[in-house]
Protein backbone atom coordinates (compact mmCIF):
# COMPACT_ATOMS: atom_id res chain seq x y z
CA UNK A 1 0.00 0.00 0.00
CA UNK A 2 1.58 3.06 -0.70
CA UNK A 3 0.68 7.00 0.55
CA UNK A 4 0.94 9.77 -1.75
CA UNK A 5 1.17 12.56 0.01
CA UNK A 6 -1.27 14.78 -2.29
CA UNK A 7 -4.41 13.39 -1.43
CA UNK A 8 -3.91 12.61 2.59
CA UNK A 9 -6.49 15.69 2.98
CA UNK A 10 -8.96 14.17 0.67
CA UNK A 11 -12.07 16.32 0.59
CA UNK A 12 -11.54 18.27 3.17
CA UNK A 13 -8.69 20.42 1.77
CA UNK A 14 -11.33 21.63 -1.08
CA UNK A 15 -13.74 21.78 1.53
CA UNK A 16 -12.11 24.43 3.67
CA UNK A 17 -11.30 26.49 0.70
CA UNK A 18 -15.29 26.54 -0.29
CA UNK A 19 -16.04 27.38 3.92
CA UNK A 20 -13.58 30.20 3.50
CA UNK A 21 -14.99 31.10 0.53
CA UNK A 22 -18.66 31.11 2.16
CA UNK A 23 -17.34 32.94 5.06
CA UNK A 24 -16.59 35.82 2.94
CA UNK A 25 -19.77 35.65 0.99
CA UNK A 26 -21.82 35.64 3.99
CA UNK A 27 -19.48 38.21 5.88
CA UNK A 28 -20.16 40.61 2.45
CA UNK A 29 -23.80 40.41 2.56
CA UNK A 30 -23.93 41.48 6.58
CA UNK A 31 -21.80 43.92 5.57
CA UNK A 32 -24.33 45.12 2.92
CA UNK A 33 -27.50 44.84 4.60
CA UNK A 34 -28.11 48.30 4.76
CA UNK A 35 -26.97 49.08 1.10
CA UNK A 36 -29.51 50.16 -1.12
CA UNK A 37 -30.04 47.32 -4.02
CA UNK A 38 -27.39 44.95 -2.85
CA UNK A 39 -28.27 41.37 -3.88
CA UNK A 40 -27.20 39.06 -1.42
CA UNK A 41 -25.17 35.88 -2.66
CA UNK A 42 -23.99 32.25 -1.51
CA UNK A 43 -22.56 29.36 -2.73
CA UNK A 44 -24.38 26.25 -3.95
CA UNK A 45 -22.37 24.07 -1.35
CA UNK A 46 -23.23 20.88 -3.10
CA UNK A 47 -21.98 21.52 -7.05
CA UNK A 48 -19.29 23.62 -5.59
CA UNK A 49 -17.90 20.64 -4.21
CA UNK A 50 -18.56 18.04 -7.15
CA UNK A 51 -16.55 20.91 -9.21
CA UNK A 52 -13.78 20.74 -7.33
CA UNK A 53 -13.67 17.23 -6.55
CA UNK A 54 -13.83 16.92 -10.56
CA UNK A 55 -10.52 18.54 -9.96
CA UNK A 56 -10.99 21.56 -12.49
CA UNK A 57 -13.89 23.64 -13.80
CA UNK A 58 -15.46 22.00 -17.14
CA UNK A 59 -14.56 25.59 -18.63
CA UNK A 60 -10.90 25.18 -18.04
CA UNK A 61 -8.72 25.38 -21.41
CA UNK A 62 -5.78 22.83 -21.77
CA UNK A 63 -2.20 23.96 -22.12
CA UNK A 64 -0.06 22.20 -24.67
CA UNK A 65 2.80 24.80 -25.33
CA UNK A 66 4.53 27.18 -23.19
CA UNK A 67 3.18 29.75 -25.27
CA UNK A 68 -0.43 28.88 -24.21
CA UNK A 69 -2.92 30.57 -22.10
CA UNK A 70 -5.09 28.43 -19.27
CA UNK A 71 -8.71 29.57 -19.01
CA UNK A 72 -9.92 31.06 -15.75
CA UNK A 73 -9.47 28.97 -13.01
CA UNK A 74 -10.72 32.43 -10.91
CA UNK A 75 -12.75 31.31 -7.55
CA UNK A 76 -14.76 34.35 -8.17
CA UNK A 77 -15.76 33.55 -12.10
CA UNK A 78 -17.31 29.95 -10.90
CA UNK A 79 -21.17 29.52 -11.50
CA UNK A 80 -21.86 28.08 -8.12
CA UNK A 81 -22.13 31.65 -6.56
CA UNK A 82 -26.06 32.35 -6.90
CA UNK A 83 -28.23 35.02 -5.74
CA UNK A 84 -30.25 34.36 -2.95
CA UNK A 85 -34.11 34.27 -3.69
CA UNK A 86 -35.80 36.63 -0.95
CA UNK A 87 -38.54 35.20 1.21
CA UNK A 88 -39.93 39.69 1.75
CA UNK A 89 -37.80 41.69 -0.95
CA UNK A 90 -37.45 45.12 0.42
CA UNK A 91 -38.22 48.14 -0.95
CA UNK A 92 -35.16 49.37 -1.86
CA UNK A 93 -34.29 46.94 -3.72
CA UNK A 94 -31.52 44.70 -1.00
CA UNK A 95 -32.14 40.93 -0.88
CA UNK A 96 -30.08 40.37 2.41
CA UNK A 97 -32.41 39.36 5.22
CA UNK A 98 -30.32 39.62 8.16
CA UNK A 99 -31.64 36.88 10.44
CA UNK A 100 -31.08 34.42 7.53
CA UNK A 101 -27.53 35.22 6.97
CA UNK A 102 -26.75 35.23 10.18
CA UNK A 103 -27.81 31.76 10.37
CA UNK A 104 -25.84 30.54 7.64
CA UNK A 105 -22.90 32.01 9.15
CA UNK A 106 -23.11 30.76 12.16
CA UNK A 107 -23.36 27.05 10.45
CA UNK A 108 -20.97 27.53 8.26
CA UNK A 109 -18.88 28.71 11.03
CA UNK A 110 -18.91 25.90 12.65
CA UNK A 111 -19.20 23.38 9.52
CA UNK A 112 -15.29 25.24 8.98
CA UNK A 113 -14.17 24.66 12.53
CA UNK A 114 -15.54 20.44 11.83
CA UNK A 115 -12.97 21.06 8.43
CA UNK A 116 -10.08 21.56 10.80
CA UNK A 117 -10.79 19.22 12.83
CA UNK A 118 -10.83 16.62 10.25
CA UNK A 119 -7.64 18.04 8.67
CA UNK A 120 -6.02 18.03 12.13
CA UNK A 121 -6.91 14.31 12.71
CA UNK A 122 -5.65 13.70 9.26
CA UNK A 123 -2.52 15.27 10.02
CA UNK A 124 -2.09 13.90 12.97
CA UNK A 125 -2.25 10.40 11.94
CA UNK A 126 0.31 10.85 9.04
CA UNK A 127 2.48 11.76 12.08
CA UNK A 128 1.73 9.21 14.03
CA UNK A 129 2.00 6.37 11.03
CA UNK A 130 5.65 8.76 10.38
CA UNK A 131 6.80 8.23 14.22
CA UNK A 132 5.75 4.45 14.10
CA UNK A 133 4.43 4.80 17.76
CA UNK A 134 1.10 3.24 18.76
CA UNK B 1 -6.41 36.57 -0.79
CA UNK B 2 -8.81 33.93 1.52
CA UNK B 3 -10.57 34.90 3.72
CA UNK B 4 -8.44 37.90 5.20
CA UNK B 5 -10.69 39.98 2.85
CA UNK B 6 -13.43 39.33 5.67
CA UNK B 7 -11.66 41.96 7.73
CA UNK B 8 -11.59 44.28 4.94
CA UNK B 9 -15.66 44.22 4.39
CA UNK B 10 -16.16 43.81 8.07
CA UNK B 11 -14.11 47.29 9.00
CA UNK B 12 -15.65 49.29 5.71
CA UNK B 13 -19.33 48.18 7.14
CA UNK B 14 -18.53 49.20 10.55
CA UNK B 15 -17.19 52.43 9.23
CA UNK B 16 -19.84 53.39 7.30
CA UNK B 17 -21.97 52.30 10.30
CA UNK B 18 -20.81 54.35 12.23
CA UNK B 19 -20.75 57.62 9.98
CA UNK B 20 -24.68 56.62 10.01
CA UNK B 21 -24.44 56.66 13.56
CA UNK B 22 -22.44 60.32 13.88
CA UNK B 23 -25.01 62.21 11.47
CA UNK B 24 -27.69 60.60 13.34
CA UNK B 25 -26.01 61.82 16.70
CA UNK B 26 -25.70 65.22 14.93
CA UNK B 27 -29.49 64.94 13.53
CA UNK B 28 -30.70 64.43 17.62
CA UNK B 29 -28.39 67.71 18.98
CA UNK B 30 -29.45 69.81 16.13
CA UNK B 31 -33.09 68.85 16.85
CA UNK B 32 -33.98 72.14 19.03
CA UNK B 33 -30.92 74.60 17.32
CA UNK B 34 -33.11 77.36 16.29
CA UNK B 35 -32.22 80.32 13.73
CA UNK B 36 -33.65 83.61 12.32
CA UNK B 37 -34.32 82.39 8.66
CA UNK B 38 -35.38 79.46 7.28
CA UNK B 39 -32.50 78.76 4.84
CA UNK B 40 -29.63 78.89 7.80
CA UNK B 41 -31.76 76.10 9.74
CA UNK B 42 -30.08 72.76 10.12
CA UNK B 43 -31.21 69.89 7.98
CA UNK B 44 -31.19 66.60 8.84
CA UNK B 45 -27.95 64.46 7.38
CA UNK B 46 -28.69 60.46 6.12
CA UNK B 47 -25.68 58.72 4.86
CA UNK B 48 -26.36 56.99 1.13
CA UNK B 49 -24.57 53.69 1.69
CA UNK B 50 -22.78 51.88 -2.26
CA UNK B 51 -21.13 48.47 -2.84
CA UNK B 52 -17.34 48.80 -3.30
CA UNK B 53 -16.39 46.12 -5.82
CA UNK B 54 -12.96 44.89 -5.13
CA UNK B 55 -10.63 44.12 -7.95
CA UNK B 56 -8.87 41.04 -7.04
CA UNK B 57 -11.78 39.08 -6.65
CA UNK B 58 -15.66 39.67 -6.92
CA UNK B 59 -16.27 37.96 -3.81
CA UNK B 60 -16.03 40.12 -1.00
CA UNK B 61 -17.94 43.59 -1.12
CA UNK B 62 -17.68 46.05 1.24
CA UNK B 63 -19.41 49.17 1.76
CA UNK B 64 -18.85 53.01 1.80
CA UNK B 65 -20.64 55.99 2.28
CA UNK B 66 -21.81 57.55 -1.42
CA UNK B 67 -22.44 60.79 -0.54
CA UNK B 68 -24.44 62.11 3.05
CA UNK B 69 -27.96 63.62 1.99
CA UNK B 70 -29.76 66.60 3.25
CA UNK B 71 -33.24 66.30 4.36
CA UNK B 72 -35.56 69.04 2.04
CA UNK B 73 -38.53 68.75 5.10
CA UNK B 74 -39.56 72.51 5.74
CA UNK B 75 -38.24 73.92 8.77
CA UNK B 76 -40.87 74.02 11.90
CA UNK B 77 -41.97 77.44 12.01
CA UNK B 78 -42.36 79.17 15.48
CA UNK B 79 -43.82 82.91 16.72
CA UNK B 80 -41.36 83.69 19.30
CA UNK B 81 -41.25 87.16 18.56
CA UNK B 82 -39.28 88.14 22.22
CA UNK B 83 -36.57 85.42 20.62
CA UNK B 84 -33.39 87.69 19.85
CA UNK B 85 -33.03 85.87 16.48
CA UNK B 86 -36.44 85.98 15.55
CA UNK B 87 -36.89 87.82 11.97
CA UNK B 88 -38.75 90.59 11.15
CA UNK B 89 -42.01 88.73 11.35
CA UNK B 90 -41.31 87.41 14.95
CA UNK B 91 -40.65 84.21 13.18
CA UNK B 92 -38.03 81.55 14.26
CA UNK B 93 -37.15 78.33 12.67
CA UNK B 94 -36.47 74.60 13.69
CA UNK B 95 -35.56 71.71 12.04
CA UNK B 96 -38.02 69.16 10.99
CA UNK B 97 -36.23 66.67 12.60
CA UNK B 98 -38.12 63.49 13.58
CA UNK B 99 -36.57 62.28 16.72
CA UNK B 100 -38.62 58.62 17.16
CA UNK B 101 -37.24 58.30 13.81
CA UNK B 102 -34.17 59.05 14.19
CA UNK B 103 -34.07 57.03 17.36
CA UNK B 104 -35.07 53.75 15.49
CA UNK B 105 -32.54 54.68 12.86
CA UNK B 106 -29.95 54.48 15.81
CA UNK B 107 -31.19 51.39 16.88
CA UNK B 108 -31.07 49.76 13.33
CA UNK B 109 -27.51 51.42 12.94
CA UNK B 110 -26.07 50.23 16.10
CA UNK B 111 -27.62 46.88 15.41
CA UNK B 112 -25.90 46.44 12.20
CA UNK B 113 -22.60 47.40 13.47
CA UNK B 114 -23.10 44.87 16.56
CA UNK B 115 -23.11 42.45 13.70
CA UNK B 116 -20.20 43.06 11.80
CA UNK B 117 -18.23 43.18 14.64
CA UNK B 118 -19.85 39.12 15.36
CA UNK B 119 -18.58 38.54 11.69
CA UNK B 120 -15.24 40.37 12.25
CA UNK B 121 -14.56 38.36 15.71
CA UNK B 122 -16.15 34.71 14.15
CA UNK B 123 -13.81 35.01 11.02
CA UNK B 124 -10.73 35.84 13.38
CA UNK B 125 -11.49 32.76 15.52
CA UNK B 126 -11.94 30.52 12.34
CA UNK B 127 -8.67 31.99 10.61
CA UNK B 128 -6.43 31.91 14.23
CA UNK B 129 -7.37 28.66 14.48
CA UNK B 130 -6.52 27.47 10.92
CA UNK B 131 -3.10 29.70 12.10
CA UNK B 132 -2.69 26.25 14.79
CA UNK B 133 -3.53 23.59 12.35
CA UNK B 134 -1.20 20.88 13.45
CA UNK B 135 0.47 22.56 16.41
Amino acid sequence: MSISLNNVFGVHEAALRLRAQRTELLGSNLANADTPNYKARDIDFQSAMKEAMAGQSTATLKTTQPGHIGGSTDPAAMDYVKFRVPTQPSLDGNTVETEVEQAAFARNAIEYQATLNFLEGKGKSIINALKGES
Amino acid sequence: MGMFNVFNVSGSAMNAQSIRLNTIASNLANADSVSGSPDQVYKAKTPEFETMLQQESSNSVGVKVKQILESNANPVIRHEPNNPLADAQGNVYTPNINSVEEMANMMSASRSYQNNVEVFNTSKQLLMRTINLGR
